[in-house]
């Protein structure tokens, strides 16, 4: 426990010091929130009047997708080129302690994050729908989801290619995930595409539970379930502890 | 008391063989250092000991532990200091220390180990800026903060300049006599010979000297006496009169003695060349080096192969 302790306190100062982290964790979730609120030039769901009742729950999970997947993901990939994985296999933490801890940073920076942006968007005007329950479950089962993307491409990149290959499937499902323009403004083969990602059904699980309220698609709840068994247990099958 | 115990072991890589069957043991208090060429088998064999290499065959015990299926339990009791890496680029010595400092039970106090291996001036300064000499005295703090019973160093003085050199063996030979074992590799044969209690020196991933460094020593060591002289000696001669073989290994104006050199045979050396008026120079005698035997040893498993 004393091991587990000092390493997740390491870890969640490494992530709320680095600049490139925050950037992405926090700062640009928080300008896509503030700016596109404000600057009103890109569509809202059909029937939706209020900007934040979709920004706020579609930030949400575009700040849980950069935590689990590209933040830590990087992270990791550097530990791992510099040697620092192997050498904790030899203390008393090893490798379990250390991926304890490295969870345990992802969910208190997005504790920070989620809170940083619920007040944010209490501020704009934004009235939550309030499936705390529902929100809860959809947050974990992403960050799940998302982190065992980013420790597969980090336990099989090096950090130079991580920082490459995260930030461009990031984008990738940043642009497909509905979190700042609805999927149905897509053309229809990548709206299609669209409903089979987490981003996407994380993004929707939100949306319902925070902003407009209503049934949650199972759907969503399926595809989310599925990437958050399947991309663990990649990552568990194909992570190389040493580079 | 044996702390680490290996025996036949072997270790492949594919088809090629890196380690072929080596057995050794290191004890309590005691340095046993590991000496080869690149690619002879050290760091495999060094790896196997902490768990991140499979043997192909023959069994490794650390402190009574098998590394391969209790490196967390080993963990706990060895200390390890890996070539050149194992700590965020981003953390400062101090950061460094007080997270491994917090992996252990009974730490030794990181600030005391700062002022032992001189960090204290860098330890805000994260690790990607250190010197590579900063860098090993770090990471050699890391591998023994905890107290370890054992501690295992894979070229602990590489890159470090000669005064950090000292500051590494102080702190190594400080482990060994608190009861520590400590098993390290090195290129710097003359370190060798300044810690070693017992040397393994491995070609081609066999042992081919093993012991206590005075045995060693003792067994393929030999003295002599050399000196230079333009004058040529006549050969036949001098070792008619002094019993003694005359080499002139290299052609030139070098003579050497070898064998058993005693005060006398100087004497009657000097004696038998002022005679015959042989102007010489540099006589000198030696007693040869780890670095000699180690240079011999290799070379020999080289022809042989």
């Amino acid at each position: 426990m004393k091991a587990y302790l000092a390493q997740a306190k390491s870890e969640i100062r490494l992530s709320l010091t680095q600049g490139e982290s925050l950037l992405v964790t926090i700062l640009i979730p928080v300008i896509f929130l503030l700016g596109f609120t404000v600057v009103k030039v890109l569509p809202l769901p059909n029937g939706v009047h209020s900007r934040p009742v979709f920004l706020v729950p579609g930030t949400m999970a575009l700040a849980v997708m950069a935590t689990g997947m590209v933040s830590q993901g990087i992270a990791t990939a550097v530990d791992r080129t510099y040697g620092v994985l192997k050498r904790l296999g030899v203390t008393p933490l090893g490798k379990s302690g250390f991926l304890y801890a490295k969870i345990t940073a992802i969910l208190v920076v997005e504790i920070v994050q989620l809170l940083i942006l619920f007040l944010l968007g209490l501020f704009l005007g934004w009235h939550p729908n309030g499936n705390y329950f529902a929100f809860i479950v959809g947050a974990i089962l992403a960050t799940v989801a998302f982190s065992g993307i980013g420790l597969l491409l980090a336990g099989t990149l090096r950090s130079e290619a991580m920082i490459g290959v995260s930030n461009a499937v990031y984008l990738i499902l940043l642009f497909l995930g509905g979190m700042i323009f609805p999927v149905s403004s897509l053309p229809t083969p990548l709206a299609d595409l669209a409903k089979i990602l987490p981003a996407q059904a994380t993004s929707e699980i939100f949306y319902h539970a925070l902003g407009v309220g209503g049934i949650i698609p199972t759907s969503a709840w399926i595809v989310l379930i599925i990437w958050a068994v399947a991309a663990p247990a990649l990552a568990a099958k194909f992570f190389k502890w040493d580079s | 008391m044996a702390v680490i115990e290996v025996s036949d072991l072997h270790i492949a890589y594919g088809s090629k063989e890196a380690v072929a069957g080596l057995s050794f043991e290191a004890e309590t208090g005691q340095i046993l250092v590991v000496l080869g060429p690149n690619g002879a088998g050290k760091s495999s064999t060094i790896e196997s000991l902490e768990g991140f290499r499979k043997p192909s065959s023959g069994t490794v015990r650390v402190l009574g532990l098998d590394p391969q299926k209790q490196q967390r339990e080993l963990g706990k009791k060895i200390g390890v200091m890996l070539q050149g890496g194992g700590v965020n680029p981003r953390m400062t010595p101090s950061q460094a220390l007080a997270l491994f400092a917090g992996y252990y039970q009974n730490p030794i106090d990181p600030k005391e180990l700062e002022r032992f291996l001189e960090l204290d001036h860098i330890k805000g300064t994260s690790f990607r800026r250190l010197s590579g000499g900063e860098k090993q005295r770090l990471l050699l703090a890391l591998a023994v903060v905890g107290r370890p019973e054992v501690v295992m160093l894979d070229e602990p003085t590489s890159g470090v300049d000669p005064a950090g050199r000292v500051v590494i063996r102080n702190l190594i030979t400080k482990l060994r006599d608190e009861g520590a074992a400590v098993i390290l590799t090195t290129h710097e044969l003359g370190e060798a010979e300044k810690l070693g209690d017992r040397v393994l020196i491995i070609a081609k991933g066999r042992s081919i000297a093993y012991g206590d460094l005075s045995t060693i020593k003792s067994q393929h060591s030999e003295t002599q006496i050399t000196f230079r002289s333009s004058f040529p000696i006549d050969q036949v001669d001098f070792e008619t009169h002094l019993k003694v073989r005359l080499e002139r290994p290299f052609g030139n104006d070098l003579y050497v003695i070898r064998g058993d050199i005693y005060s006398e045979l100087v004497a009657q050396v000097t004696r038998y060349l002022a005679d015959k008026n042989v102007n010489f120079t540099d006589l000198s005698t030696a007693s040869t080096t780890l670095e000699d035997i180690y240079l011999s040893l290799t070379k020999q498993q080289e022809v042989a192969k």
